[in-house]
């Protein structure tokens, strides 16, 4: 009775750290720029596909390709910033919406054109697979891998945004944008860097999501849903937020599917809702 | 200048601007033109016309309220199973499956506009796509009563007011939706040119100032909402009861996306808006079918960024600012 | 003795750590017309947002009248009578002057709801409206779109619509901020013409102005309010001059 549960809950909390890597850049740019990007997942797609692509073409070893991964994203959300988001600043969020649904349907057709509908293979080394067994319950060393790595990045992350001037900006433009303007720091800036940094860290969990939840073009959609909630959830711009909702909303998911399948998504919508009527602001957000 | 104003009369002028327009009537005249032009196609006429008046329902909030949604098909699919299931159940009368649909998503759209009216930005739009996502998968799951994925098989429609069939060749789907359309457009075009109507528009241009004024904007958002609903449920029974089956679809994420874009595409805000962007979408759609969706949406994709980048009013914007340009040159 | 048309009893709030109202003790006869002054970041226009309900503030009393109003929302308080205006213009930039002002107008006489019959048929809010905008030298420009109109005639419109509600108690928001001086002399002027039922409090950085306006002054400082007195009391007040007037370069 126990092990399972043991299993589910490491499998969810797996899932979930997944979920942060993919969400926590989202959630920082909203909180600096109340920027409403849905395209962020189609930069984690592109993350996975570099992956898929070097993997596949060029014979990388998975580990090689992580930081191309990570890389390509940041380098395409700068471009994008530049050129594009960056006039949209102040603009509605209805414009925001509408022009990156459309930056969204447009990764979602060009993936679809490269690489077909089908579900891309990851081929993991062989050190990455299997299982360890402990006290009865099963633990993919993949799944641990995932966790360490995702934990080493949201300590990285933490600190830096503690301790670093750098991560002193952002705190300011989170806490009060109106106010770090008049304390003379260059918001704009400091976001730009962060939309790159935050797009490479969603490039990195693309890459590395292929294994537990496959790859296709629907994932610019699919996954979208599921950071807005963690974003939203979490409060805009915490990163510790992002990291609670995301072990939360990824326990909760795989609960569902292992004990109550019938159900399907249903849960995970109906606990959004639930939550937002609560807490407009998400679970950790203080606005 | 300064002597016209003594003899300005403000009521007139307001009035003056509510006239119908020649251009209007025009609209209104072409839309009978596919019965002698191309009566081929009333079948994709009357989903053009029902596609208009989601759009218009869209525009209500969004155009005029400002109220972004992302989930506005969930009104569209209540509508459509309301009078699907009516008519699946041996109730086959089409007016009665409208006034039906209409009531359903309106109960729905008044409960949850208690919860739309208190939020704005992020939190809006993921509580609006949140909800559209929970009855997608609602009438996923309840397989007994929707047919889940398979669509609801089965509905039978009586003649139209006991009189007309309805057609193959959608002669008479079409005359329905159209008239339809228009009873409702008469409603929403009173609706705008309003007191309430200029409520609207203020709370649009600019939420902050309209307490200031000691505007409830509050309990107006939950009117226009509850109304609008009720416009996107009478859309879907019309689909529902034209083509005699609901799919899944019409909760969809994509439908409340795609209407998004038709909007916009024409121009929101304007009432028409919804109507040029559903016949350029819906002609389009039909013609590039044989492509494979995922080129359909790098079309689409592309038009959302060019209409932000380029044309913030859609089509209609881009009209009248031409025709203002034309007559500042030519006076 | 009539009650003060409006007191703010105790009133506190602080952004984190920043301390923004600081025990606010004001009171404001009817018909009088009060200056509230004080350097950039005073909290002036802060105090504004905590008594109209568009702050939330963490401790206080505001009474209009003999009436508790502390825990109305902004647009109820409007409904009773404290109106306010923006110091940065916050209109409504595609509606016309006119249509703003009707739409103000119809919202005082709880005709706004009414869906079913077209605008025009309310010929009184519209005439209303079109009086306050002739009132205040609008009248030529009420047909054109808001954002179309000059600076300074969005400066009025901002007290057109505040004028609109029907107010019995005004706080103006710098009205005359960014208009240049020989405008804003007029725009004083008008302010000074309003029926004395309206008591008025407003806030002001031209000294010269606030002399010849008001006749009680408050001030305040770092969120708090240092002294109040008649204009010659402020002028000759010690205090005044170390820690405002002195600091004071436009003075
Ligand atoms: N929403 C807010 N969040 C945080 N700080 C705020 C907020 N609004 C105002 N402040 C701060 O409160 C202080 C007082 O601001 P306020 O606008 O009330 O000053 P003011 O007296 O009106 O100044 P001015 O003469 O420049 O208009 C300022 O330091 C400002 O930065
Ligand atoms: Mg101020």
């Amino acid at each position: 009775m126990l092990g399972p549960f043991v299993g589910v809950l490491f499998d969810g909390f797996a899932y979930g750290m997944l979920l942060f890597l993919l969400s926590v850049g989202l959630s920082v740019t909203l909180g600096m720029m109340n920027f409403v990007n849905l395209a962020h997942c189609a930069f984690a797609m592109l993350g996975g596909y570099v992956t898929v692509t070097l993997m596949r073409d060029f014979q990388w070893p998975f580990f090689a390709t992580l930081p191309l991964a990570f890389l390509s994203a940041a380098a395409t959300a700068v471009v994008f910033e530049r050129a594009l988001y960056r006039r949209l600043y102040r603009a509605s969020e209805l414009d925001q919406v509408l022009l990156t649904i459309g930056i969204a349907f447009i990764s979602v057709a060009v993936a679809a054109y490269l690489y077909g509908t089908v579900q891309q293979p990851v081929e993991l080394p062989s050190y990455l697979r299997g299982s360890w067994t402990l006290l009865g319950v099963n633990f993919g060393i993949y799944r641990v891998f995932l966790v360490v790595t995702a934990l080493v990045i949201a300590l990285v992350l933490g600190l830096m945004l503690e301790f670093t001037r750098f991560g002193g900006t952002i705190r300011a433009a989170v806490d009060n944008q109106r106010m770090a303007r008049g304390l003379g720091i260059d918001v704009d800036r400091s976001f730009a860097v962060t939309f790159a940094l935050g797009s490479g860290l969603a490039g990195l969990g693309g890459a590395l999501a292929i294994e537990i939840v496959g790859l296709d073009p629907a994932f610019a959609f699919h996954y979208l849903v599921y950071v807005l909630i963690v974003v939203s959830v979490g409060g805009l711009g915490s990163i510790g937020g992002s990291f609670a909702a995301a072990s939360l909303i990824g326990f909760s998911d795989v609960a569902g599917k292992y004990y109550v399948p019938e159900l399907g998504a249903f849960l995970i919508y109906l606990v959004m809702l639930a939550l937002l009527m609560w807490r407009p602001a998400g679970l950790f957000g203080k606005r | 200048m300064a002597s016209a104003s003594s003899a300005f009369a403000p009521q007139a002028y307001l009035q003056a601007q509510t006239r119908w327009r020649a251009v209007e009537l025009a609209f209104w005249l072409s839309c009978l033109l596919p019965f002698v032009l191309f009566p081929n196609y009333l079948v994709l006429a009357s989903q053009i016309a029902i596609t208009a008046l989601f759009a218009l329902s869209l525009d209500l909030i969004l155009g005029y309220a400002g109220i972004v949604s992302l989930g506005h098909a969930a009104f569209f699919g209540l509508g459509a199973y309301s009078a699907g299931l009516l008519a699946k159940h041996g109730w086959g009368e089409p007016l009665s499956g409208l006034v039906l649909g209409a009531v359903v998503a309106a109960l729905v759209g008044y409960v949850s506009s208690f919860v739309i009216a208190r939020f704005r930005h992020l939190t809006l739009i993921m509580i609006t796509l949140g909800f559209g996502l929970l009855l997608h998968e609602l009438a996923n799951k309840a397989h007994w009563l929707t047919g889940g994925a398979d669509g609801l098989q089965g509905v039978r429609m009586w003649p139209l007011l006991g009189a007309f069939m309805f057609d193959l060749w959608g002669f008479t789907a079409y005359a329905y939706a159209l008239i339809v359309l228009f009873a409702v457009f008469l409603v929403t075009r009173r609706l705008t040119n309003s007191p309430f109507g200029l409520s609207l528009r203020g709370i649009r241009e600019n939420p902050v100032r309209m307490p200031a004024i000691g505007a409830p904007s509050v309990a107006h958002i939950r009117k226009i909402y509850t109304l609008s609903a009720a416009i996107a449920g009478i859309a879907g029974a019309l689909l529902a009861q034209t083509t005699e089956t609901v799919s899944l679809e019409t909760l969809s994420f994509q439908r409340s996306a795609d209407v998004l874009v038709i909007l916009v595409l024409g121009g929101a805000g304007r009432l028409y808006g919804g109507f040029v962007g559903a016949i350029i979408f819906m002609v389009a759609r039909d013609r590039f079918s044989g492509l494979t969706p995922q080129y359909w949406y790098f079309g689409i994709g592309v038009l959302l960024v060019a209409v932000v980048m380029f044309l913030p009013n859609g089509i209609l914007g881009g009209l009248a600012r031409l025709a203002a340009a034309w007559r500042g040159k030519a006076t | 003795m009539t009650a003060p048309a409006l007191t703010v009893h105790g009133l506190n709030k602080s952004f984190g750590s920043l301390v923004v109202a600081n025990d606010i003790e004001l009171v404001l006869p009817p018909g009088e017309r009060h200056a509230l002054i004080g350097p950039n970041g005073a909290g002036k226009t802060t105090l504004i947002n905590l008594m109209t309900g568009m702050l939330t503030p963490d401790s206080g009393q505001i009474l209009l009248g003999d009436s508790d109003i502390s825990r109305l929302s902004p647009d109820l308080r409007v409904k009773r009578g404290l109106v306010r205006t923006f110091q940065i213009n916050s209109l409504f930039p595609h509606l016309s002057a006119l249509e703003a002002v009707t739409l103000a107008v119809c919202e005082r006489r709880g005709i706004a709801p009414a869906w079913w019959r077209a605008l025009p048929a309310y010929r009184d809010a519209i005439e209303e409206a079109y009086a306050i905008l002739l009132s205040l030298r609008l009248g030529d420009v009420c047909t054109r779109p808001t954002r179309e109109l000059a600076y300074g005639q969005q400066r009025l419109l901002e007290i057109a619509l505040a004028l609109a509600t029907g107010p019995r108690v005004l706080l103006l928001d710098e009205p005359a901020a960014g208009v240049p001086r020989e405008e804003s002399a007029e725009l004083f002027a008008a302010i000074a013409g309003l029926s004395k039922d309206i008591s008025i409090l407003f806030i002001e950085h031209d000294m010269n102005v606030v002399f010849r306006f008001a006749s009680r002054i408050i001030v305040m400082v770092g969120g708090r309010i240092l002294v109040e007195g008649t204009p010659v009391q402020i002028a000759t007040d010690q205090q005044v001059r170390e820690v405002y007037l002195g600091k004071r370069h436009h003075v």
